[in-house]
């Protein structure tokens, strides 16, 4: 039939068009390619952590010491995660951590640290272990530091050296900070120290208080401002308000950056924050309340409307059958 | 003063004063149609339905819309995404709207080119039908600026930039248009004016001028054939309506007209809710900074074929051809110097030319998005922008040796 003809004319120029602009221009533009032009393929790998980005990372750049240095780190890392922590004996050395990861909100060395009550069910084990072992090898940021026990919390490689004992202590957190976790727990305390969240009243300081006087609205205003100044100073630059993020970013995006985010944008300051996947998906409930709270009526919504099209349709095409009847 | 008689129903009441029953018969009943035509001659009925549902959701939008730099971007997507009751439904549909009623005015386009239907009388209804497509254009550039995200901001830098003129160094005529130095408040402000006044205005006077240009000439068919339409229409009223060669705009034509209306609809409400993001690109939910250029700035898919051919050139070479390119359209009823009004498929060698113009204007689309620094894109960009431009010259040469066909054949 040739209506039927024309039809399928017109959907394959439209699709073909399409395919062009969107899923065919869109990897183009954000193909990430070496030295030799050859693609680097960006994948998740279910938010779990071994090493592999950042030694890829450090043999695309030619560095055989660096490449040797994370190989040794991240095997050490797998190596402590085989052995068999001691809760118990942990939570002593867990006492080390609340000095600083203690919940008052105050800034240490360009950010507050942040809090570790569900640190067990958030983050990777994996990614503990190598966190307590060397943060800024951990978070992919070591090429900010010369010595990397300058990141603030560098210390931790001189108070908890030893093997047992960081197995120990990543035991105690699994077993006693883990339990249920709300999106915004989650948010909170992988997210909150750096990112603000203005749709949601959150900023660094976390939730802004309901204030009566206008004084005190503008007082704490200015402490939010004097802690964005020092996460600005150590970070070089405001880490972006996160309200509209998921609306912003992919999902292949936000799951591949979160996990690492020198693949996506090399050189950034933002350190890995690790993640598991129970972890990634709360914060993806967060921010989706965030920006795009509609979502879950738009999908409810979406079958009723394109049914009465349908139904429209079908009504439709039997009054112009009834109208067109003899005129053929 | 007139004489009027009692009226003893609306409609005499209403007959008597402004001919109810003169205009149902001019613009409805004894609006003759051809009644050879396929589904494509419903687009125009499409459209009009697009932009009734643009104005639509434009005025629930326009409640709560605050043109003001510090405002406009949490008024959106805060505001009416969140906050107003299905607030995010006629965002998407606007946006929706605003990206596929483009697709619609190129389908409704490439129809008029295939089957002739800008010749022979019906001129005006092709240069009124442009006047459209340049106040949609304007429409949706404006529109676009609104949100006020990086993609708003940077698009709108880089379209304003191109009235310096490239090396007439005119900055004070780009300055003049944003009111400031670089986009801000007052350039958010006249957009908006554009956008939500001005602009809604000229279409709607453009659209009065495109159907009543189509009233005369009549609508084209799909043979090209000239209708006898008083005759065609003595034989319809007499009842031979199998033999009459035309319809009635309603409800005959109608009827085609609704139910491709729903199929579209089905399609339409599918984009508003489920796949969205190549009309309301993810980039623009960034707020707009001045000072963050993004990595790839890129106009909306339907800009990206005249887009394509200001890139690939130099500075003011690729200005004069984006210029060329912009009103070469208008002049295509006096360029194909044809004497024939038939579908391109019975033309010759014009069929050629129609499907090599769609293609090229497909792949300039896909060229103007795709990174310029590959130099395999770049060079099949210059390529296809040099061929757009030849793309003139060649159907006047076509037609002009085209031979007149036997009618009735």
């Amino acid at each position: 039939m040739r209506e039927l003809k024309i039809l399928a004319v017109v959907v394959f120029f439209s699709l073909l068009t399409y395919y062009l602009v969107e899923p065919y221009a869109h990897h183009a533009m954000h193909m990430k390619v070496d030295a030799e032009g050859k693609e680097i393929k960006i994948e998740s790998h279910g938010f779990t952590y071994d090493g592999t980005d950042d030694i890829a990372e450090a043999e695309r750049k030619g560095d055989a010491a660096l490449v040797a240095k994370k190989k040794a780190f991240w095997s050490d890392v797998v190596a402590v995660s085989k052995m068999t922590g001691n809760a118990a004996a942990g939570e002593a050395v867990f006492a080390n951590c609340i000095g600083c990861h203690n919940g008052a909100n105050i800034n240490m060395g360009g950010v507050i640290p942040p809090n570790l009550d569900h640190s067990g069910a958030i983050y990777d084990k994996n990614y503990l272990i190598a966190l307590i072992k060397d943060p800024a090898m951990a978070s992919n940021v070591d090429h900010k530091y010369a010595d990397t026990s300058m990141h603030p919390m560098g210390s931790i490689k001189y108070t908890v050296s030893d093997n047992q004992q960081i197995a120990d202590v990543v035991a105690y957190m699994l077993e006693h900070k883990a339990g249920e976790v709300t999106p915004k727990e989650a948010f909170t305390e992988a997210c909150v120290r750096c990112h603000a969240v203005r749709y949601t009243q959150t900023t660094q300081l976390g939730d802004t208080p309901k204030f009566k006087h206008e004084k005190d609205a503008l007082a704490h205003k200015i402490k939010v401002i004097e802690e964005q100044d020092m996460v600005k100073a150590y970070m070089g630059n405001l880490p972006p308000d996160l309200s509209m993020m998921i609306r912003a970013r992919g999902d292949h995006f936000m799951e591949t950056f979160i996990e690492n985010p020198q693949g996506q944008l090399a050189g950034t300051s933002m350190p890995r924050v690790g993640l598991n996947h129970e972890g990634y998906e709360k914060v993806k409930e967060y921010l989706t309340e965030a920006g795009d709270p509609s979502k879950k009526a738009r999908e409810e919504l979406g079958p009723w409307v394109i049914g009465f099209f349908i139904i429209f349709s079908i009504l439709a095409f039997l009054w112009k059958k009834a109208m067109w009847r003899d005129h053929h | 003063m007139a004489h009027f008689e009692k009226a003893n129903n609306l409609n005499e009441w209403l007959d008597q004063r402004i001919g109810l029953n003169t205009l149902k018969k001019v613009m409805q009943t004894e609006y003759w149609i051809p009644k050879d035509i396929n589904f494509l001659w419903a687009m125009g009925m499409v459209l009009a339905a697009t932009f009734g549902i643009l104005v639509v959701s434009g005025i629930f939008l326009l409640m709560y819309y605050k043109p003001d730099t510090n405002l406009a971007f949490d008024s959106v997507n805060y505001t009416i995404m969140s906050e107003v009751g299905y607030g995010w439904l006629w965002r998407h549909i606007h946006g929706i709207g605003a990206s596929i009623v483009f697709l619609i005015i190129y389908i409704h386009m490439f129809t008029g080119i295939y089957y002739g239907s800008y010749k022979r009388g019906r001129e005006l209804i092709w240069l009124s039908g442009m006047g459209l497509f340049v106040a949609f254009s304007a429409e949706a550039f404006s529109g676009y600026m609104l949100p006020w995200g990086q993609m708003s901001y940077w698009a709108g830098m880089v379209i304003t930039n191109l009235f310096s003129g490239g090396s007439l160094e005119a900055y004070g005529l780009v300055e003049w248009i944003r009111g400031d130095y670089v986009p801000g408040d007052a350039y958010l402000t006249r957009f908006f004016m554009l956008h939500v006044f001005l602009i809604p205005l000229v279409i709607i006077g453009l659209i009065v001028l495109h159907f009543g240009s189509l009233r005369l000439p009549h609508v084209n068919n799909q043979e090209g054939a000239e209708i006898d339409f008083e005759e065609a229409a003595e034989l319809y009223k007499a009842g031979k309506v199998k033999e009459s060669k035309v319809i009635p705009f309603s409800p005959v034509f109608l009827s085609k007209d609704v139910f491709v209306m729903g199929v579209y609809f089905v399609l339409f409400f599918y984009l508003v809710f489920y796949n969205f993001n190549f009309a309301m690109d993810p980039v623009n939910f960034d707020p707009a900074d001045g000072l963050k250029t993004p990595a790839h700035i890129y106009p909306e898919w339907y800009f990206l074929w005249s887009y394509e051919i200001l890139r690939p050139f130099s500075k003011d070479v690729g200005l004069i051809a984006f210029g060329i390119a912009q009103a070469a359209l208008f002049f295509l009823p006096f360029i194909d110097r044809s004497p024939n009004v038939a579908p391109a498929h019975k033309r010759g060698l014009f069929q050629v030319w129609f499907w090599v113009l769609l293609v090229d204007m497909i792949v300039l689309t896909a060229m103007g998005k795709l990174p310029p620094t590959d130099p395999v894109f770049a060079f099949i960009g210059l390529v296809s922008a040099v061929l757009f431009l030849l793309m003139g010259p060649a159907l006047f040469i076509i037609t002009l040796f085209e031979k007149k066909l036997e009618k009735g054949a």
